[in-house]
């Protein structure tokens, strides 16, 4: 147990370090929520319904949390082939599981960047207030998001590596997700089918928690479903890490791109 | 005449090879499917943020998507021959560089105006937004000028790709700058002034503020400033793309710098 969790705090530090050296991370976790927050924000206050900012803020930095799990994780299995450490990573005698895992959590918790960034930015530059209704729950409910949103990013990582251009799937995931989860838009003006769809996925609770902490409401059962929606998705990656594993054996295909 | 050619068929050519996402794979997630998503986004927020009609948003975004195609494009086009270890050769030939640069834009354009048609046509089936028949002509004006000033401003990209790193986060950034700057979203008079200022420098600003009129009724005559305006941006921006090209080629040949990454 111990080893496992030794091995889990060295790959997700590595891995926040390595995606914190990129430009690109940088660019989508950092610099574009920024981008996203201010046309929001201006979109807002602009329109009929100022509503609050902070609202504007959160959804923001879920956005950034998101992409980052979305290309991070999406492509994580790709990278590692690109850099010839997947025959490595598969190798060893550790299940490939607690190689990934801690992966996959870094790429969502880089996404942290994002909802610090825009905070910031809202509070500098738009006056938006930084007023936690329950402290201590936003302190449980945004971890509980990022942690769900990494699971997800684990069967992100093992699906998409099955389809040989994993990277245009990322790029047409993106925005669909932040609508349909609610991240800037209210759930209930999106169209009746739009909303099973929303149930199964992270940023759904992860912003729906986060919100009702910083906001006001009873952020408890957000964060439970998170829990449970982690638990499932771990099943499920473990499953489809495995047979992408044995198909990559069987095939031959570790290292081919 | 082998300018002519090195125009038509070296732009062709480079766009074959070099624009990365020509695979129907990729093509069409990244260069249908996500533009088709930003749309239904910022339509669903205007919406809920009761900031403007769908009109707004599918006019603005749809001009807006064909940047995509001239930045990204001529990234790859321009700045995408060093990674594949092919500028030397390209810039040891005698060809007319004009027509060596210019060649590469054309393909980018009309895929910008692809895209852009694409958005106008999934506006049209999926949200609240129509044009009449007599309108239609005056838009896809508009759209192939606003292509072409998107795409002169990726030229400018593609030749900072002859010397910088990571072409690419240039790239995306000038695609946000745009979202924001260019009146996509919000209204170019409810950003400070210091924010409209840099909006009308920038290619789409003049081309969506002259799409918007013409989608609410305005004749193409009563908006012939705004699209004068933007297709003299364009120029204005191929020509200094021209000249940072000629000036990374001759300073990358001085310091033997050309596929140095």
């Amino acid at each position: 147990m111990r080893r496992a969790l030794r091995l889990f705090y060295t790959g997700w530090f590595f891995n926040v370090k390595q995606l914190t050296l990129s430009g690109f991370f940088i660019l989508s976790t950092a610099v574009l929520p920024v981008f996203y927050a201010t046309i929001a924000y201006y979109m807002f206050r602009t329109g009929g319904r100022p509503g609050s900012l902070l609202y504007v803020s959160l959804g923001a930095g879920m956005m950034g949390i998101w992409s980052s799990t979305l290309f991070g994780s999406g492509g994580l299995i790709q990278w590692q082939r690109w850099q010839g450490t997947l025959e490595y990573a598969i190798g060893v005698p550790t299940p490939l599981i607690l190689v990934v895992l801690p992966m996959t959590i870094a790429t969502a918790s880089v996404g942290l960047y994002s909802v610090t960034t825009t905070l910031l930015w809202g509070w500098l530059f738009f006056d938006v207030p930084f007023h936690l209704a329950h402290p201590v729950w936003f302190a449980v409910a945004l971890p509980a998001a990022v942690v769900t949103l990494g699971l997800m990013g684990l069967v992100l990582a093992s699906t998409f590596v099955l389809a040989r251009n994993a990277n245009s799937f990322s790029n047409l995931l993106e925005y669909p997700v932040w609508l349909v989860t609610g991240l800037l838009v209210g759930i209930s003006l999106l169209p009746g089918w739009t909303r099973p769809i929303s149930w199964v996925l992270a940023p759904t609770w992860g912003i729906r928690g986060i919100r009702e902490a910083a906001l006001g409401g009873g952020p408890g059962i957000a964060i439970a479903v998170c829990a449970g929606l982690g638990a499932v998705y771990l099943v499920i990656g473990i499953f489809t890490l495995r047979y992408f594993e044995r198909l990559a054996r069987e095939r031959a295909t570790l290292a081919l791109r | 005449m082998n300018s002519i050619r090195v125009f038509f068929i070296g732009g062709y050519l480079a766009y074959r090879g070099l624009f990365n996402w020509i695979h129907w794979s990729i093509y069409v997630p990244t260069m249908l499917g996500g533009p088709l998503f930003q749309i239904l986004f910022f339509a669903y927020i205007g919406r809920y943020a009761k900031l403007r009609s769908d009109e707004f948003f599918v006019v603005g975004n749809a001009v807006q998507i064909s940047a995509m195609g001239g930045i990204f494009g001529m990234a790859m086009t321009i700045g995408g021959e060093r990674w594949t270890q092919t500028l030397s050769s390209i810039l040891a030939t005698p060809a007319n560089r004009f027509a060596l640069f210019l060649g590469r834009a054309l393909p980018n354009i009309a895929n910008g105006i692809l895209v852009s048609a694409f958005g106008f046509l999934v506006g049209w089936l999926l949200l609240d937004f129509s044009l009449t028949p007599s309108e239609i002509p005056a838009i896809a004006l508009i759209v192939v000028v606003s292509s072409f000033a998107c795409t002169s401003f990726g030229m400018m990209i593609g030749a900072v790709g002859l010397r910088t790193r990571d072409v690419f986060f240039l790239a995306n950034l000038v695609i946000f700058i745009f979202l924001l700057f260019c009146g996509v979203n919000v209204p170019v008079d409810s950003l400070p002034g210091w924010a409209q200022a840099i909006g009308r420098v920038l290619p789409l600003t003049h081309g969506i503020d002259a799409a918007r009129q013409i989608a609410a009724g305005a004749s193409l005559g009563h908006v012939s400033g705004l699209v004068q305006t933007e297709a003299a941006i364009g120029v204005l921006y191929t020509a200094f793309a021209y000249a940072l090209f000629r000036f990374f080629e001759s300073s990358s040949r001085r310091a033997a710098a050309l596929e140095t990454m």
